[in-house]
């Protein structure tokens, strides 16, 4: 079955404490490569029946309304998930 | 992206006739005025950032001042005893012996909380404990005063479940004791609820630390978090609506928190404090740098200039203007002499504490900020941080007032069966603002740290200070804002002896206040009466009780559309103990004990639990106050404790005698037989006004059998009035509550219900 995907991240001026411990951990632990980390959500949700205009509307509501919390929260994406095995 | 260009001050002396967006920085026309008066040019977009904040009513108290000043007026030699540091400081600081200090103060976040309840209550907690730091003062405990809207509400299990969720995250986060506190539900908060918080902390005398930046040629170090785009409402307009800025146009106005770098930072001070490497310091919350550079210069020398280039960022997009707004989180700021800054580096190095130098003290006066190299800010510190507008605002008696006053609760039919007393009984057991609130409590650590010697549900939270001598303090907060809209002076009065009755009850000497004084808008004359009546009131009480206002909160702007709340001062007082293991305990522990009713049962249920719930009523006079009464009441619970002659003392005040009574058998279980025809006798007065009046200066106590005759003795020595009202009897699944002729109910069916009411609306 197919499956939308909605990610959302903190807001890019809010603090992420949960980014900032990992980022610590990434410099102790020598991987220098990295300045940063912000840690998001990815939800997966479950169609029954082929993804229409509708229930990609309806998904990027529920993601607006009930997975995000727009005050300190964004939705970046609401997409399809590409079926397993095609090419990303 | 071309970077924001900050206006300079030259700039500002070269184009003296630019329009500034000042009115939707929130200033009025006069002000600005003002401030190109007091700088003789237009101020720069960093001066106006800096200006707007700091003379809003949240930092500069331009509405409350005038009244303000009383509560420093109203003060005996012997309130002055024990004041270490009083209102003006980050903290009050109260001297309690051994060389041991206190600092305790309460604060709002009712706006923020309203927006984003998690990160609202969170922040809140966090910023209360940061002045508790900022003292000198290893922080102990927490405690919450909430007020939420109707129960039933669809939109109060969000603001519920975000608040205690927040204050049980950031609070337990930093390993805090949450010990107390209080939880209300009514309409009149649905769109303000009003989330207050208190701290409280120790310190030993010579370990006390002032908000000055005093020293030519001192450093000014900024250490903490990094400053980002968090907490920044009005900057947002002067980035984005008067300047060709590129960079972000909407800023969030709410923070995010982190306790574990808040945590990291209490133990970086105090490590600070204890190698001597601090000569001022400063939190930085509402207002941010702008605050903290402004007060630090107003209190020391006079002046400071910063680099505002070395503060280090989260977002290096942000603008001048908004490096001086943000209100980002878990920051402070500290003077350290020269000789001592390596020193003071190797201890925030050792906790991994992000640190830059952003300048330093001046003997100039003038606070001088530059940015890439320019002078961006160049003002004197003074009028900023302290002499910013003062207004008389005006007032007027509210017309509704004298009809309310009018509809009193004395002509509600009055139940005399005791069918009908027992639903009455239980309906109060179980409503929202009785109710059991361990569903809140239970989010909350109320033991870490170990020196929890009283926590909730217990009248007062108590601490022990000292683990070698026992030494403590004992702390309640009360507010009745019902009260408080039939007569804001005698509320406030009410407020306070509540408090001062619960910490007495404890054991415990009452010592200090503190108050978080939450209003409706000043703009309206009628809430500005209220305000001023108060004050007025809160101020008489304390100079009465002789216990001085250490420090405190103004909220306004507390409405839901036009409609103000009602007047919600939350006054704290603080006690000692000279032994927490003297502690009296607020509920019964053992059968066969006699009970006492101290204090006299007077009709008074105007405002009352039982008025409210039982009629939706709410008007007539608050139950009348003597002070009097309330420190005999005091001495003689004191007394009697030192004697060891009380096994437990509970105040009685919301839902009187009967709530007072289901309280201590559901605590722990034991049962009680009570008679009230003495009570009615000498009274003179009905069931109902026996059960639920809300007379003060009185409390049930319980002594053992062999002590009655001394204690009965040492009332009728002091001349407070005693009656044997009852006997603790039963225990176990079998243990009820009689009320003889009048009715008898299961002890388990009244916990039932006590306990049902919030998890049904938010489990």
């Amino acid at each position: 079955m197919p499956i939308i995907v909605v990610e959302v991240m903190p807001k890019a001026e809010l603090l992420d404490p949960a980014g900032k411990a990992v980022a610590g951990a990434l410099t102790r632990l020598g991987h220098s490569a990295f300045t940063n980390v912000r840690i998001g959500k990815r939800f997966e949700l479950t169609v029954d029946g082929p993804v229409t205009e509708s229930t990609l509307a309806e998904a990027k509501k529920i993601a607006e309304d009930m997975l995000s919390n727009q005050v300190i929260e964004d939705v970046i994406r609401v997409f399809e998930a590409p079926a397993p095995g095609a090419s990303a | 992206m071309s970077r924001h260009i900050a206006d300079t001050v030259a700039n500002a002396i070269a184009t003296p006739e630019k329009e500034q967006p000042f009115a939707a920085l929130g200033l009025k026309p006069d002000e600005y005025a003002k401030i190109r008066e007091i700088l003789g040019r237009r101020p720069t977009s960093g001066e106006l950032a800096m200006y707007s904040v700091m003379w809003s009513e949240h930092c500069s108290y331009k509405s409350s001042k005038i009244y303000l000043r009383q509560f420093g007026q109203k003060v005996t030699p012997k309130m002055r005893e024990r004041l270490m540091v009083g209102m003006g400081e980050n903290a009050g600081v109260v001297d309690i012996g051994e060389g041991w200090a206190v600092t305790f103060k309460v604060e709002s976040h009712n706006h923020p909380s309203y927006i984003e309840p998690f990160q609202g209550a969170a922040t809140g907690v966090g910023g209360i404990v940061r002045d508790i730091i900022s003292m000198g003062a290893r922080p102990v405990a927490v405690m919450d005063q909430l007020r939420f809207g109707a129960i039933d509400h669809p939109d109060t299990a969000r603001v519920v479940h975000g608040v205690v969720g927040g204050i049980s995250f950031y609070g337990n986060c930093l390993g805090l004791p949450n010990i107390g506190g209080e939880t209300y539900f009514d309409a009149v908060y649905q769109g303000n609820p009003l989330v207050n918080a208190l701290a409280v902390g120790v310190l030993r005398h010579e370990d006390l630390h002032l908000a000055n930046a005093s020293g030519v040629g001192n450093k000014i170090v900024l250490f903490g978090a990094r400053t980002g785009g968090d907490g920044i409402g009005g900057a947002s307009i002067l980035a984005s609506d008067s300047f060709d800025s590129t960079g972000p146009t909407k800023r969030p106005a709410v923070q995010v928190g982190d306790p574990f770098a808040e945590k990291v930072l209490i133990e970086c001070c105090l490590e600070l404090y204890a190698g001597g490497l601090v000569e001022g310091i400063q939190d930085l919350g509402a207002a941010g740098i702008s605050c903290a550079t402004s007060e630090l210069a107003s209190n020391g020398d006079g002046g400071m200039f910063v680099e505002l280039d070395n503060v280090l960022l989260r977002d290096p997009t942000l603008t001048a203007e908004e490096i001086l707004m943000s209100e980002s989180q878990e920051r402070m700021m500290a003077v350290v002499r020269p000789d001592k800054l390596d020193a003071f580096l190797a201890v925030v190095a050792k906790w991994d504490v992000e640190t830059s130098v952003l300048g330093e003290v001046t003997g100039t006066g003038r606070l001088v900020i530059h940015h890439g190299g320019e002078e961006i800010v160049n003002v004197d510190p003074r009028t900023v941080a302290i002499d910013g507008p003062v207004y008389e605002r005006p007032v007027a008696y509210p017309a509704w007032i004298d009809a309310l006053k009018a509809d009193s609760a004395g002509a509600l039919p009055r139940a005399t069966d005791g069918t009908e007393l027992r639903e009455q009984f239980l309906s109060l057991v179980a409503s929202p603002n009785l109710a059991d609130k361990s569903y809140v409590t239970d989010q909350y650590d109320y033991y870490v740290m170990g020196n929890t010697a009283l926590a909730f549900p217990d009248d007062a939270g108590m601490i022990r200070v000292d683990e070698e001598s026992g030494l403590g303090f004992a702390i309640a907060t009360d507010a009745n804002g019902r009260y408080c809209q039939l007569d804001p002076y005698e509320g406030a009065r009410l407020a306070l002896a509540e408090a001062f009755r619960n910490v007495s009850m404890s054991g415990a000497v009452p010592a200090a206040v503190t108050d978080c004084l939450n209003f409706g808008s000043p703009e309206n004359p009628e809430v500005m009466w209220q305000f001023m009546r108060a004050v007025e009131g809160l101020g008489d009480a304390c100079l009465e009780l002789e216990i001085p206002v250490t420090g405190g909160n103004v909220s306004f702007y507390n409405q839901t559309g036009d409609q103000p709340i009602h007047p919600t001062p939350v006054v704290g007082v603080l006690g000692i103990i000279d032994d927490v293991e003297r502690r009296v305990p607020s509920a019964w522990q053992d059968e066969g004990n006699n009970i006492y009713l101290l204090g006299v049962t007077r009709t008074e249920l105007d405002g009352s639990a039982w008025a409210g719930t039982i009629h939706q009523h709410l008007g007539g006079l608050p139950p009348q106050l003597s002070l009097d009464d309330e420190k005999n009441l005091a001495h003689l619970v004191q007394g009697a404790a030192l004697e060891g002659l009380l096994m437990s003392a509970h105040d009685l005040s919301d839902g009187g005698l009967a709530q007072g009574l289901a309280e201590c058998v559901t605590r722990f279980g034991i049962g009680a037989r009570v008679w009230l025809d003495e009570i009615i006798e000498r009274d003179g007065m009905d069931l109902t006004s026996a059960l639920f009046s809300e007379s003060t200066a009185r409390a049930i106590v319980t002594v053992p059998r062999e002590d009655d005759v001394k204690f009965v003795g040492l009332c009728e020595a002091r001349g407070y009035p005693v009656l044997r009202i009852g006997v603790t009897d039963g225990t176990g699944p079998n243990a009820q509550l009689t009320v003889q002729d009048v009715f008898t109910v299961p002890v388990a069916e009244i916990r039932e219900r006590s306990n049902a009411t919030l998890p049904h609306y938010f489990g």
